[in-house]
């Protein structure tokens, strides 16, 4: 049983993060949330509580201050004495057509969704191996399965997530600590809400009844729902020649 | 961004500038125009508009009281997610329309009604207080502070501003489960007087056969029920079945609702069944199937629900059930409900008396067919329910609803009677 697990998370007032959140406020865990927006933060916190969280502390961070991550970690670590569960889900989806021209918007883009989370998770994977169990559950993307001329500066970030998750997954093993990268395809979030919606579309409340079955489950499939896993074949199967000709 | 837009009758479809503020972008918010819309099921074009503002992302608790049941929580929060939160603690809303997949924002601006109207009122009754946008400033309000605008909002199909917050009352509850009687009226007259005899009933309501005519003509399924004192608090499971495309609308006609009628009636053989039921059944019986709306094909449907004073009673129910079993445009769904006073909210649609809920496929000729039964409602002072309403005229609409002078002078008062318009305000001439 799940009942009052220990979550801390990461970009919580994401709106996937958030509805995980909920689900596990339900079995009454204890949460502890970071996001950069305190105000959101306080929000989201009362709103937990109402659903039955059993406590929800609450920290404000920059993604792309790295050297505040090891104080941060240690903090939430310490406050809630245990971890079942780091999920990091924060991100911003970064203009491509700008970061095309201006380099330094590209590499503050690679920071927030790729650079921040492997500072993040060297240090909350030291501290999980310490405890010998738990799991680590980051947020990454379809869009790093291959680079595609509409987003390859985010898909670069998260493909290097992706990467990163792999060998952290085989050496955590060891120590029993479950590894699991999401990749969910299209999910109708404020990030996207500039999309026009259509069938592929999943709804951030559907990702995270998904993403908790498969915590619980311990299971290490990424594609979210699982028939994105057919689309990116698809798409990873594409020839470069055909492929270079076309958008996407 | 522009989209295609319609609402739950798929009629009509409009491109409109949709907008999904979240509520720190207050500015924002204080910014737009048009109306605000929740989870698009209303019937026609209330919710519709060149410009929206979705109440998706205002889906927070803000409160919770556990002595008084009093509940605070933004706009854009559903009743499903408030059964799914509160029935495992004892708590179930005072009001409830026939399907939970309705926010709170909603709720108010339609001021929804459900089987208990005759003894709990409809939803905005049991509203203490609600926060909103209006004309860029945000205003709280309720029965004793800027009871004007309350009384404007609660039932205002949010004409009066944007609806961000509300705290509302629960009510207790020691099972999730409904004690039901199912109980056959072989005519009107006998439903009616079915009605009366269980007025102490919380829940009552009845599904008519309107294609029946003669001495049946209104026989019916009375549905009564109340909270069961003991079973699980169990909630509800999200809905397992779902319609995945538009059906074929030539498999409505009138042979086909005629079948399903006679077997819906005579499925039950007994005089009366009792039972208890899971509240989900109970009260929302079509939320199980999702995008239900399918079924009636591409062109879509509409619902005409009008209630009528009691006084006009037998008659003026005869008069119209005749009307619509002469003109075959049979109904799957049509429902009646007595209702207990109404309030005093400008535009709410409750007022003492009886209220017919029917579906209809659209078509070429169902139009003049309302047109008739609204010649008929008219002559017994009665009026239509705003959220199903597609088509009224502006001189129906000004006839059911006296004070909607007062209405718009309060628009006018705040300055957004020219801001915040739907497809149906203006058709309304509001």
């Amino acid at each position: 049983m799940n009942i009052g697990q220990k979550i801390i998370i990461i970009g919580a007032t994401s709106a996937m993060a958030k509805e995980v959140a909920r689900l596990y406020a339900v079995e009454k865990a204890t949460l502890y949330l970071i996001a950069r927006d305190p105000s959101k933060l306080e929000t989201i916190k009362r709103d937990l509580k109402i659903r039955g969280a059993n406590a929800v502390y609450t920290a404000s961070f920059e993604a792309n201050l790295f050297e505040t991550h090891e104080a941060l970690i240690e903090q939430a670590f310490e406050t809630l004495g245990f971890v079942d569960t780091l999920l990091i889900a924060h991100g911003s989806l970064p203009n491509q057509e700008l970061c095309q021209t201006d380099a330094i918007k590209a590499i503050e883009a690679l920071n927030t969704n790729g650079v921040s989370f492997v500072s993040l998770l060297t240090y909350g994977a030291t501290k999980m191996e310490q405890q010998r169990s738990g799991n680590i559950v980051v947020i990454t993307s379809v869009a790093g399965d291959r680079g595609r001329q509409s987003n390859y500066i985010y898909g670069a970030a998260k493909g290097m997530v992706s990467t990163f998750l792999q060998g952290l997954a085989q050496r955590l093993s060891k120590s029993g600590v479950h590894v699991l990268d999401i990749k969910p395809g299209f999910v109708d979030t404020p990030m996207t809400a500039d999309f026009d919606k259509g069938a592929l579309w999943a709804k951030p409340k559907k990702v995270a009844q998904i993403i908790k079955k498969r915590i619980s489950k311990k299971s290490s499939s990424s594609y979210t729902p699982a028939f994105w896993l057919y689309i990116m074949m698809v798409i990873k199967l594409i020839p470069k020649f055909l492929f270079n000709k076309i958008k996407l | 961004m522009i989209k295609k837009l319609t609402s739950w009758g798929k009629y009509p479809l409009i491109d409109a500038t949709i907008n999904t503020p979240s509520m720190s972008q207050d500015l924002v918010l204080a910014k737009q125009t048009g109306i605000a819309r929740g989870l698009g099921r209303s019937y026609g074009d209330s919710a519709l508009s060149e410009n929206i503002v979705i109440s998706e992302r205002w889906n927070h608790f803000i409160s919770f009281n556990e002595d008084t049941g009093e509940l605070r929580c933004e706009a854009g929060v559903s009743l499903d997610d408030i059964l799914t939160t509160f029935v495992p603690k004892g708590w179930f809303l005072s009001v409830t329309p026939g399907t939970k997949f309705v926010t709170i924002g909603g709720a108010i601006a339609s001021d929804v009604h459900g089987k208990n109207h005759h003894l709990e009122g409809s939803f905005s009754d049991h509203v203490t207080s609600l926060t909103l946008i209006t004309n860029g400033q945000e205003i709280t309000c309720s029965k004793e502070e800027n009871c004007d605008l309350f009384r404007a909002t609660c039932g205002g199909m949010g004409l009066t501003g944007m609806i961000t917050e509300a705290t509302f009352k629960l009510k207790p509850i020691t099972s999730a489960y409904i004690k039901q009687k199912v109980v056959k009226a072989n005519c009107l007259e006998t439903a009616l007087a079915l009605f009366e005899q269980h007025k102490g009933v919380p829940y009552s309501v009845a599904w008519i056969d309107c294609l029946s005519t003669g001495d049946n003509l209104g026989r019916s399924l009375l549905m009564l029920g109340e909270h069961a004192e003991k079973g699980a608090l169990t909630t509800h499971k999200d809905g397992l079945l779902n319609m995945p495309c538009d059906m074929p609308s030539f498999l409505l006609n009138k042979y086909t609702i005629q079948a399903f009628n006679s077997a819906y009636y005579n499925k039950q053989l007994k005089e009366e069944v009792n039972n208890t039921i899971h509240y989900d059944p109970f009260f929302y019986p079509l939320d199980g199937i999702n995008n239900w709306n399918r079924m009636y094909g591409r062109n879509g449907f509409t619902q005409y629900q009008f209630v009528i004073p009691k006084e006009a009673g037998k008659e003026g129910l005869t008069e119209i059930l005749e009307a619509i079993a002469q003109s075959k445009q049979g109904s799957f769904l049509a429902v009646l409900k007595v209702f207990g006073e109404g309030n005093q909210n400008h535009l709410s649609f409750a007022m003492e008396g009886y209220t017919l809920a029917l579906d209809f496929k659209l078509n070429d000729s169902l139009f003049a067919l309302m047109d008739r039964l609204d010649t008929i409602v008219r002559k017994y002072a009665g009026r239509l329910y705003l959220s199903k309403d597609v088509r009224m005229s502006e001189e129906m609409f000004k006839a059911g609803y006296p004070h909607w002078e007062a209405f718009q002078a309060l628009r006018k008062d705040y300055g957004v009677d020219q801001r915040y318009h739907s497809l149906q305000s203006k058709r309304l001439g509001l």
